[in-house]
């Protein structure tokens, strides 16, 4: 028998990107059944819906560039993109706004640019920011109310049907403005206790979504504990959100309390899901950070003095552009040396 | 209790240690035939010095090298010289090298050893030669000759130093296994090099995974001064700029070498070979190797004789070859992989590992990198694994080089952590190799240019010259003529002559009365002008034989009046051709040159005729003799 000619190492971790993008679909199950829980099926069906999309869609596109279909399919990594996108979009979006999310993440931000590793910006929070500016009728009142503030509260059955009809905005009693959108426009007029007596709020601090954003951090801490992501995105994120929280807005009559941008809106999964992105997020611990509180930051700014209440797809976007940027002027101090080489190499004179 | 540092990154593969670690060492014995590479070491190789046929006894030297760096290789046991040969050599191209082929005889007879228990009364110079004489290198892997290791410049004093039992490859148990039970000789070699140091500090560090080899450590350090460091089990804490780290927590200066920071790190085979070097008067002729894999049924630590081939310690560690997919040398981090089982076990050679499919399989297929960054986490140099590999797939050498390229020390965490399977190591070893290539050919070029440009500077200078004694040729003859015009006039002045030409007549017949008496005096001078004459004819041509062709007929010298005439034409012409080639040069003609070798080649002539008409004013006759063919040339 020949014996075989290959170069070292030779043993390998059995850890491939189709597990590790496995892992981040199970540690997004929380979320999702808390989302299920407090705002009834639309998510569930949406991520359904936009999975079985983003696998198509891939497909499709692989086939047509020659690509091996198969190959690609199994590394998660699309299934990955239709979720987000699921988890993200509202309750009753109608089918087609997900499908222009799903298609246009697949197809212009990822393969357009190459495919796998090759996107510079997020895919998902592409096709959420295209349909957020594109539709935002659909994308702003389709917010299901959640649970116990429904009147006639929508089964499986009829929720399903509302996404399917393809109705610009579902049935007006199981909506409810969310509450960022909520304390957005009412803050300034109103005092905090006026704005939160709206039972968006609930009891704590938003009815539903803190739970929501409680299991999107357990999930999270679970891909820390699995070192699939670094502590260095989330905790950057969460640190700048809450470090401009603290220089702006402790009055709660003025700014939305740092509690509501910390478990309301989409906080926690764009901390631990969406900007750990490791395609489009910077490359060393140091870039990581300044990636992250750039995108905290963003975050508060957006939903403080933008016209959106939540800000996550805008803000990672934002800091996608600048990662190049960032990636050049961070690298680590490698061992034996004085300092990390920034910048690009100076071209010797010879 | 040593105090002890962090690295950056490092993982944690699967140990695969027990396999080999529970049997003691064994010995590998005699093989039908050792193989015994002349290089076994970084330097240069050492020069065979027996002969097929020849009888050698265990110990004694076959090769020896001269004063550059490089130690001598043994005979591992008596025996015959076979022959001295091209065969493969571990090396990861898989080459072949010069080996002397030993078939042993079974004896082994030792040469005459010299002991020096007492080496503390030599000089630390003797000592040094001995343990080069030995044969010793580097037994970690790389075989760099531990006497000059062992004898850092002037200006780095060791202060710490490190014996390596670190061993954190997976698989690898050799050091572990000569901890155990070789404690006391790896101490003794310890003390030899510690004496020849004098460091402050000496430290062993070994991974927490050895508890039996500390135990046997500490006993057997029982009352000196060396430390004990028991470090974390992660790999590559056995890397040399690893294990100072997390021992001294300084850090090797990029491009430097331990001892720059005042540290050294021995390898714990070294130790031994020392020991026996210097206690037992025996060079390095075997050393402990590890043996292991799923296709051994008896893996283990085998006292292995340099030049065994591999089949022979596989056979003694039972091998099952169907079950054997991969044959690799060293660990399965670092190692590479061997072409077959005749490939001679060398000096630095520590591990064989007989891996089955399933044990070490084939690498998944690759995928695009996610830029996860598991590399950058695992990274023991703290470098940008990613990066790098973008840049080397991309042939954007000099930003990999700006990423610190060159600081990657190849241990494969990198490959190791890789979601998408990315064999990472290789793309740095093809950038490298590149960047190696280019400099090379950056060096070549640059010395080419540097040739270039110094012979241009040398064609621009020879051609000044040559230009110089054109002028000051031209300036001689105007000179001349100008002279001669001038004594003309004088004479005619005087009223001795009442015109040139017969001014000029009467003194030819002076020279010629001149000429009959020197002629019958000194016929040998006549020789002289016409060397004279070939000297400075050289550059133009064939002067030199033409002129001795015709010496002879020359002998009847032609008037003055002809050489006056021959002159004025000559004169004439260079005028001619003097003005055509202005008339060139402005014209930016392509026949310049041409016309301007001509024009030399005219005024030679002329001043040639010149020097010939004032000669034959003088001599007649010599004077005619050489200026004849030039003037004969002048008309063709």
């Amino acid at each position: 028998m020949a014996l075989v000619q290959q170069s070292s190492p030779h043993a390998h971790r059995a850890r491939p990107t189709s597990r590790v993008m496995l892992w981040v679909i199970i540690a997004a199950v929380p979320g999702l059944l808390a989302q299920t829980v407090f705002f009834g099926w639309g998510n569930l069906i949406n991520v359904v819906w936009c999975i079985a999309l983003a696998l198509a869609t891939e497909a499709a596109i692989l086939k047509w560039r020659s690509k091996p279909v198969g190959f690609f399919l199994k590394d998660n990594t699309a299934a990955v993109t239709g979720l987000l996108l699921g988890l993200s979009l509202p309750q009753f979006a109608p089918w087609w706004v997900s499908a222009v999310a799903v298609f246009s993440a697949i197809v212009v931000a990822k393969q357009l640019y190459g495919g796998l590793g090759s996107n510079p910006f997020n895919p998902a929070m592409v096709g959420y920011a295209l349909v957020l500016i594109s539709f935002p009728l659909a994308m702003t009142t389709n917010w299901a109310a959640p649970v116990g503030l429904w009147q006639d509260a929508p089964g499986f059955g009829e929720t399903l049907s509302a996404i399917a009809s393809g109705q610009q905005t579902a049935v007006d009693g199981w909506t409810m403005a969310t509450p960022l959108d909520e304390y957005k426009h009412k803050v300034g007029s109103h005092t905090a206790a006026e704005i939160t007596i709206h039972p968006t709020f609930g009891n704590f601090v938003a009815r539903g979504w803190e739970w929501v954003n409680a299991a999107f951090l357990a999930g999270g801490l679970v891909l820390l504990a699995l070192r699939i992501i670094s502590w260095h995105i989330p905790v950057g994120f969460l640190g700048g959100l809450v470090a401009m929280s603290l220089l702006f807005g402790t009055n709660a009559d003025q700014y939305a309390p740092l509690s509501l941008h910390l478990l309301a809106g989409g906080t926690m999964l764009g901390a631990f899901f969406i900007a750990t992105d490791p395609v489009s997020a910077a490359t060393s611990h140091q870039g990581k950070l300044i990636y992250a509180v750039g995108i905290g930051a963003l975050v508060y700014l957006i939903r403080s003095w933008g016209n959106y209440p939540d800000a996550v797809a805008f803000s990672v976007l934002l800091m996608n552009f600048a990662v190049p940027f960032i990636d050049y002027y961070t690298p680590p101090r490698t061992y034996g040396h004085h300092k990390a080489r920034r910048g690009l190499p100076t071209r010797k004179q010879d | 209790m040593t105090q002890l540092w962090n690295f950056g990154g490092g993982v944690h593969p699967p140990e695969n240690k027990s396999q080999s670690n529970s049997r003691p060492i064994r010995p590998a014995g005699l093989p039908a035939k050792l193989i015994l590479p002349l290089q076994q070491h970084i330097g240069e190789p050492a020069r065979c010095i027996v002969e097929p046929g020849q009888k050698v006894l265990k110990g004694e030297v076959i090769a020896q090298v001269g004063n550059g760096m490089g130690v001598p290789v043994h005979a591992p046991t008596s025996g015959i010289v076979e022959r001295i040969s091209l065969e493969p050599v571990p090396h990861p191209s898989g080459m072949s090298d010069t080996c002397v082929v030993l078939i042993p005889d079974g004896e082994e007879r030792w040469c005459e050893l010299v002991p020096q228990p007492e080496y503390r009364k030599l000089e630390r110079d003797q000592v040094l030669a001995l343990i080069r004489q030995a044969g010793i290198v580097g037994l970690g892997g790389a075989g760099f000759p531990t006497n000059i290791k062992l004898r850092p410049s002037v200006d780095r004093k060791v202060d710490t130093l490190i014996l390596n039992g670190a061993e954190c490859e997976p698989y690898i148990t050799a050091d572990d296994m000569t901890m155990r039970e070789k404690a006391d000789q790896v101490m003794a070699g310890l003390r030899i090099m510690a004496w020849l140091l004098r460091p402050a500090r000496v430290v062993i560090g070994i991974e927490e995974n050895k508890p039996e080899a500390i135990a046997a450590l500490r006993q057997a350090a029982e009352g000196s001064k060396t430390e004990i460091a028991v470090i974390p089990t992660i790999y590559p804490s056995g890397g040399e700029k690893q294990l100072i780290q997390i021992l001294t927590g300084q850090e090797v200066p990029s491009g430097g070498i331990p001892a720059d920071i005042g540290v050294m790190c021995q390898n714990i085979g070294t130790a031994v070979a020392v020991a026996d070097a210097i206690l037992q008067g025996k060079p390095l002729i075997s050393r402990v190797m590890t043996a292991t894999g799923e296709a051994l049924a008896e893996p283990g630590n085998f006292e292995v004789l340099v030049g065994t081939p591999t089949s022979h310690l596989l056979t003694c560690a039972g091998v099952d070859k169907q079950r054997m997919s991969r044959l690799v040398l060293g660990g399965p981090m670092m190692g590479y992989t061997l072409p077959n089982t005749d490939i001679p076990l060398i000096k630095p050679s520590n591990c064989v590992i007989a891996a089955s499919a399933s044990e070490l399989p084939a690498p998944a297929p690759e995928q695009p990198c996610i830029r996860c960054g598991q590399c950058a986490e695992a990274c023991p140099m703290e470098l940008l694994p990613q990066q790098l590999f973008w840049h080397a797939k991309a042939t954007e050498f000099e930003k990999a080089e700006h990423l610190n390229l060159f600081d990657c020390i190849e241990c494969g965490a990198c490959s190791y952590v890789c979601p998408s399977s990315i064999p990472l190591v290789q793309y740095y070893r093809f950038a490298k190799g590149e960047i190696r290539l280019q400099r090379a050919e950056q060096q070549k070029s640059d010395r080419a240019r540097v040739r270039f440009e110094a012979r241009q500077q040398r064609l621009d200078r020879e051609q000044q010259e040559k230009d110089q004694r054109r002028k000051d040729r031209a300036l001689a003859a105007a000179k001349a003529q100008e002279q001669k015009t001038a004594d003309a006039q004088t004479r005619a002045q005087d009223g001795t002559v009442t015109d040139e030409r017969a001014g000029k007549s009467a003194l030819v017949e002076q020279a010629l009365a001149r000429k009959k008496a020197k002629t019958a005096a000194a016929s040998a001078e006549r020789t002289e002008p016409s060397t004279q004459l070939s000297e400075e004819a050289a550059p133009s041509e064939t002067f030199a034989p033409e002129n001795a062709d015709k010496t002879p007929a020359a002998e009847t010298a032609p008037s003055v009046e002809e050489l006056e005439q021959q002159l004025t034409q000559a004169q004439a012409k260079l005028e001619k051709m003097q003005s055509m080639l202005e008339d060139a040069r402005s014209g930016q003609a392509p026949n310049v040159d041409k016309l301007e070798r001509a024009v030399d080649k005219n005024i030679e002539r002329v001043r040639r005729a010149q020097r010939a008409i004032d000669d034959a004013q003088q001599q007649a006759v010599p004077a005619n003799r050489n200026a004849e063919p030039a003037l004969s040339r002048s008309n063709d």
